[in-house]
């Protein structure tokens, strides 16, 4: 059957099972990733089905999960390693930034690293300290990476399979509270371009920008200004690095204002490349400045207080009424 | 704090050796002496005098060595540090921006090189220019990073010589995930990977050490003890002989002597052939000492005596095989001669190659940061065109 409702979760199970099977060069390494199927089973009975050969328990170590993986790829394999948690990466973090990244430009085209760093991040769950960050601008912003994050379960298995054939290291971060969210995915469809951003919802007066976790949400807020009578226009972007620029500015061209939305801190955050960019691009036709809703610029709150940081409904409809009132 | 409790503190320091008075340091300094220096476990074939000594463990790996192989080491070591002058000399001269010369470290780097097969896999730091002699690279290759016209001016799968690495000890994981990879490929080849003293307090360093346990990957760990890690000795690394650490991530660890051609040579043998058997791992520490300075930025004077290069100026790698070749009625003055002709050619043609290199197309700078393309770039480099365009317009006018 090709079109099957599952939860996001088991789309990257579906989707991680179909690349081992289609390329036996596609290797699943992270910590407690096989007989466990890791700490929110992604990885659930690959391990039972493709052996520990392929898809490896790792040491705990993640700067050691990644820069193997660098080697493993020279050698021409296609690692896709799970870094258990969005603030655990940063052990990583310099085999990603200095190696993984760099590593195609200097060796002037003739080594190319196709790794997939899987990221369960953003909060919203309750978790303990470093368990519910949002680090995608820290990838973003360094060439060579590309960055991308699905909203949906069709999306997730579909931008998977295009992460793992990419021979560019992808950083693929999962919105974990969405981890549980069915929708349908159809596995024989032909996929759209994996850095293209979607229109979601159509809309006159505004425009929703949203990648994630925030999608949905941005969609319930869409939900709760029509009531009002307001129209407002919903972009998945799907991709952090590149940014479908494209598809946000005819968005804005037609609804003249624009909102983005993500967990992520503003400061420095997706959102102000968004902002700059569509300034730039749209500086005639916008009614009023781009606006941000996200996290503050202070580490992420023990959980009682994740509520009042995370952008929720009300915060993103001030923003909207702030961009309207102008 | 009570004023007693500051004086019962102090004899407790000087007791640790850590600080304070110049009795103190200098029990120290012998100590570690004790642990690092002439040390009956440091595996040498030929003395500094060139005298082939004989090793129960290693004689194995050299024993058929002919004469004319010990004149293609002897041979190698020379090319190897012509070179290496040459670039020095080049980098004095503005041709190239920075020179991490590897004087001193000939043995190590060239009995190493040698043992490798053409089908394994080498991971290099930055120093590593008798390695890449060794595998085949053009040496004028080498100099394009340190001319500043490209980061790395091979292809890795040339030779199997991967690029340089310049971050410390982030390669020794590569090396570990590529063994890991040759392993699961079933080949019988091997990965060795290059570092040094400094390296070997990074984590990744040890977390490669680990995983290559853990996995039994076919790796060679190979660290030239140069003793300095631009200014900062051994005792600032680490409080125990470094191929002791070996022991502690359950594979052997072996201190060869790194200014012995034959003794690198016939350990590396030794790793590799295990490693290939499908033994694991193995570390090796060759000791020897870095007799230039760190780069051509660097001033040792600031923080080392001269009189311990001197030290070292008498176990030369390159002076004792010469002992041994001319001892052994292995090399006649012509070998020599002609060796010196070709030495100096090398030397002509390095200095030719560089002074023409030239420098990249600006556009450059946009080429193969992504290999499957990426908007951003796109449109960034459109934009520098439009830029450079706006005078070529101004000059047509």
């Amino acid at each position: 059957m090709a079109v099957e409702k599952m939860a996001l979760a088991k789309a990257i199970n579906e989707s991680l099972r179909r690349a081992l099977d289609s390329d036996p060069k596609v290797l699943i390494m992270g910590e407690d990733v096989g007989k466990l199927g890791g700490v929110f089973r992604v990885t659930d009975g690959l391990q039972k089905d493709f052996g520990d050969d392929r898809v490896i328990d790792t040491p705990l170590a993640e700067s050691g999960i990644v820069g193997t993986a660098i080697g493993l790829a020279l050698r021409g394999y296609r690692p896709v390693v799970e870094i258990q948690f969005d603030g655990f990466v940063f052990p990583a973090y310099d085999q990603i930034v200095t190696q993984l990244a760099k590593m195609h430009a200097r060796s002037l085209g003739k080594v190319k690293l196709p790794v997939v760093v899987r990221i369960p991040y953003g909060g919203g769950i309750g978790a303990v300290e470093h368990h519910s960050e949002s680090p995608e601008a820290l990838f973003a912003h360094v060439a060579g990476l590309k960055v991308v994050s699905p909203s949906n379960a069709s999306d997730a298995y579909w931008m998977m399979q295009q992460a793992v054939q990419s021979d560019d290291p992808v950083i693929f971060f999962e919105p974990k509270r969405r981890y549980w969210d069915k929708g349908e995915v159809d596995t024989e469809a032909i996929p759209g371009p994996l850095h293209g951003a979607r229109v979601v919802r159509e809309g006159t007066d505004l425009t929703l920008a949203a990648y994630g976790p925030m999608v949905k949400l941005c969609q319930e807020v869409a939900d709760a200004a029509a009531e009002e009578g307001r129209s407002l226009e919903v972009l998945d972007l799907r991709s952090v690095s590149p940014i479908d620029f494209d598809t946000i500015q005819a968005s804005v061209e037609k609804t003249r204002r624009l909102v983005v939305v993500h967990e992520a801190p503003v400061f420095f955050g997706s959102g102000a490349e968004i902002a700059a960019r569509i300034t730039e691009r749209c500086f005639y036709h916008l009614e009023a400045p781009v606006l941000r809703v996200g996290g503050y610029h202070a580490p992420y709150p023990p959980a009682r207080l994740e509520e009042e940081y995370l952008p929720d409904l009300d915060r993103v409809l001030d923003a909207v009424d702030r961009s309207l009132a102008y | 704090m009570t004023v007693e409790s500051t004086a019962a503190r102090k004899p407790r320091r000087s007791a640790g050796g850590k600080a304070g008075t110049t009795g103190t340091k200098r029990t120290t300094r012998t100590t570690a002496k004790k642990a690092q220096g002439t040390d009956p476990e440091l595996v040498q074939l030929l003395t500094p005098e060139g005298e082939r000594v004989k090793n129960a463990e290693y004689d194995g790996y050299v024993d058929g060595i002919t004469a004319d192989e010990l004149r293609g080491l002897y041979r190698d070591m020379v090319l190897t540090r012509r070179f290496d002058a040459e670039a020095t000399a080049l980098q004095r001269q503005g041709e190239l921006g920075l020179w991490a010369s590897l004087l001193g470290q000939e043995a190590a780097q060239i009995g190493s090189g040698r043992a490798t097969r053409e089908d394994d896999y080498v991971f290099p730091t930055y120093r590593e220019h008798g390695v890449a002699w060794c595998r085949g690279v053009d040496p004028t290759n080498l100099l394009g990073m340190f001319r500043g016209v490209n980061n790395g001016g091979w292809d890795p799968n040339g030779n199997n010589f991967h690029l340089y690495t310049i971050v410390i000890g982030s390669q020794a994981l590569h090396a570990t995930g590529y063994a890991m990879g040759v392993a699961k490929d079933g080949a019988d080849s091997a990965v060795i990977a290059y570092f040094g003293d400094g390296a070997s307090s990074q984590g990744d360093v040890s977390e490669a050490f680990n995983f290559a346990a853990v996995y039994n990957a076919p790796v060679v760990f190979f660290c030239q003890n140069n003793q300095w890690a631009i200014s900062e000795s051994n005792e600032k690394q680490t409080r125990v002989p470094l191929y002791q650490r070996a022991q502690g991530f359950g594979f052997p660890g072996v201190r060869v002597d790194g200014n012995d051609v034959l003794a690198s040579l016939a350990v590396t043998r030794w790793a590799l052939e295990r490693a290939r058997r499908g033994e694991g791992p193995a570390l090796i520490e060759a000791y020897t000492y870095r007799m230039g300075a760190h780069t051509t930025s660097d001033d040792p004077s600031r923080y080392r005596h001269d009189d311990e290069r001197a030290a070292w100026e008498a176990k030369d790698p390159i002076l004792r095989l010469r002992r041994h070749l001319e001892a052994a009625n292995h090399a006649d003055e012509g070998f020599f001669a002609e060796l010196e002709a070709e030495s100096e050619a090398l030397g002509k043609r390095v200095r030719e190659v560089v002074r023409a290199m030239p420098d990249p197309d600006r556009f450059a700078i946009f080429e193969n940061v992504y290999a499957d393309g990426h908007a951003l770039v796109d449109e960034e480099r459109a934009q520098f065109a439009a830029y450079q365009a706006s005078f070529a317009d101004a000059e047509g006018v």
